[in-house]
């Protein structure tokens, strides 16, 4: 039986080891060139993965995920803020809702 | 403070959408929220929900949860050179609990050495922030029409292009990264046996191969670091 609260301990407790582990333990800097290459191309790869192919699922309707994925895409490369980004795709995607109907 | 109140603005948002998907998945109000007091993370906690929907092995939570989080540990290091030396163990754990993608970016901001205090600052206003959001989300989802929570669904991917897509138009190394990243990624829902394999455990394995593969040809340098 999977139980919620145990779920809920185990994302608490990884998320927080992760946080505390390094800036409690390290004083001195990694210098191993490959580990700190690693950890910097991690958030990338995660969240472009992460984004696509799940973004055309996530609205229900393929054609109106696109148009808030080009929106998206568009904004932040304008450079927007997240929180703008974030509002105007899903403003695009009401929309292309209500022109089809 | 100041310096975290666009942030508690834009938590407010997508923790509002974390909130609405946590009723869709049939969470009570008061799981959502100590989902989101105790993990303070959009994609650790977006994940974190589909499995727990999914009904997920807890070794695929707890490894889902390490990856999708592990860029924390850079942080986390960036953090123990920048933080101030003298700062105590104690102080330590509670601004351990603030490091997010956004809090991080502003203390690195900070000019010199940081202040544990000014961590607490933008904690302050950042925590409450996201935790509204969820209480607003969740109590709201139910009453909202279908079309509405569908539009706000796209939310959280608008964050995360949001994130990656500046650096990438800047750095054609990050480009190259993150194109190969969507395009695995694509794979891995279309060829069969791969598409077997749950979400989870698909981001940890295109993170591993694409990860060390840049690590591997594109090393970097101290100056990229910034």
């Amino acid at each position: 039986m999977h139980n919620i609260h145990i779920y809920i301990l185990i994302m608490a407790i990884v998320t927080y080891l992760i946080r505390a582990l390094p800036l409690t333990l390290i004083h001195k800097e990694i210098n191993n060139q490959f580990i700190k290459s690693f950890l910097y191309y991690i958030p990338y790869v995660t969240l472009a993965a992460m984004v696509f192919p799940a973004i055309l699922y996530c609205t229900g309707n393929t054609v109106t995920a696109i148009v808030g994925f080009i929106t998206a895409l568009f904004l932040s490369y304008k450079e927007q803020s997240l929180t703008i980004v974030a509002l105007c795709a899903c403003i695009s995607v009401y929309l292309a809702e209500l022109v089809i109907g | 403070m100041k310096d975290g109140i666009p942030i508690c603005v834009g938590y407010f948002a997508v923790s509002l959408t974390f909130g609405i998907q946590c009723g869709i998945g049939g969470l009570s109000i008061f799981e959502a929220i100590m989902i989101s007091i105790t993990n303070l993370t959009s994609a650790g906690q977006f994940g974190g929900l589909n499995l727990i929907v999914a009904r997920a092995s807890y070794f695929e939570m707890l490894f889902t949860q390490l990856i999708l989080n592990i860029r924390y540990v850079l942080m986390s290091t960036s953090l123990s050179q920048k933080i101030e030396k003298e700062t105590s163990l104690f102080q330590r754990l509670i601004v351990s609990h603030g490091i997010t993608d956004e809090i991080f970016g502003i203390s690195m901001l900070q000019k010199g050495k940081l202040s544990p205090y000014y961590s607490y600052g933008a904690m302050s206003v950042a925590i409450p922030g996201w935790t509204i959001g969820t209480l607003v989300g969740i109590s709201l989802g139910n009453i909202l029409p279908l079309n509405l929570l569908n539009a706000l669904s796209i939310a959280i991917y608008g964050m995360f292009l949001a994130v990656i897509i500046p650096p990438a138009k800047k750095n054609k190394k990050i480009l190259l990264v993150v194109i190969l990243s969507m395009m695995l990624s694509g794979l891995f829902e279309i060829l069969p046996i791969l598409n077997q394999i749950s979400s989870g455990f698909k981001i940890i394995i295109v993170t591993i191969i694409v990860a060390s593969w840049a690590a591997y040809k594109f090393p970097i340098k101290e100056e990229d670091n910034a």
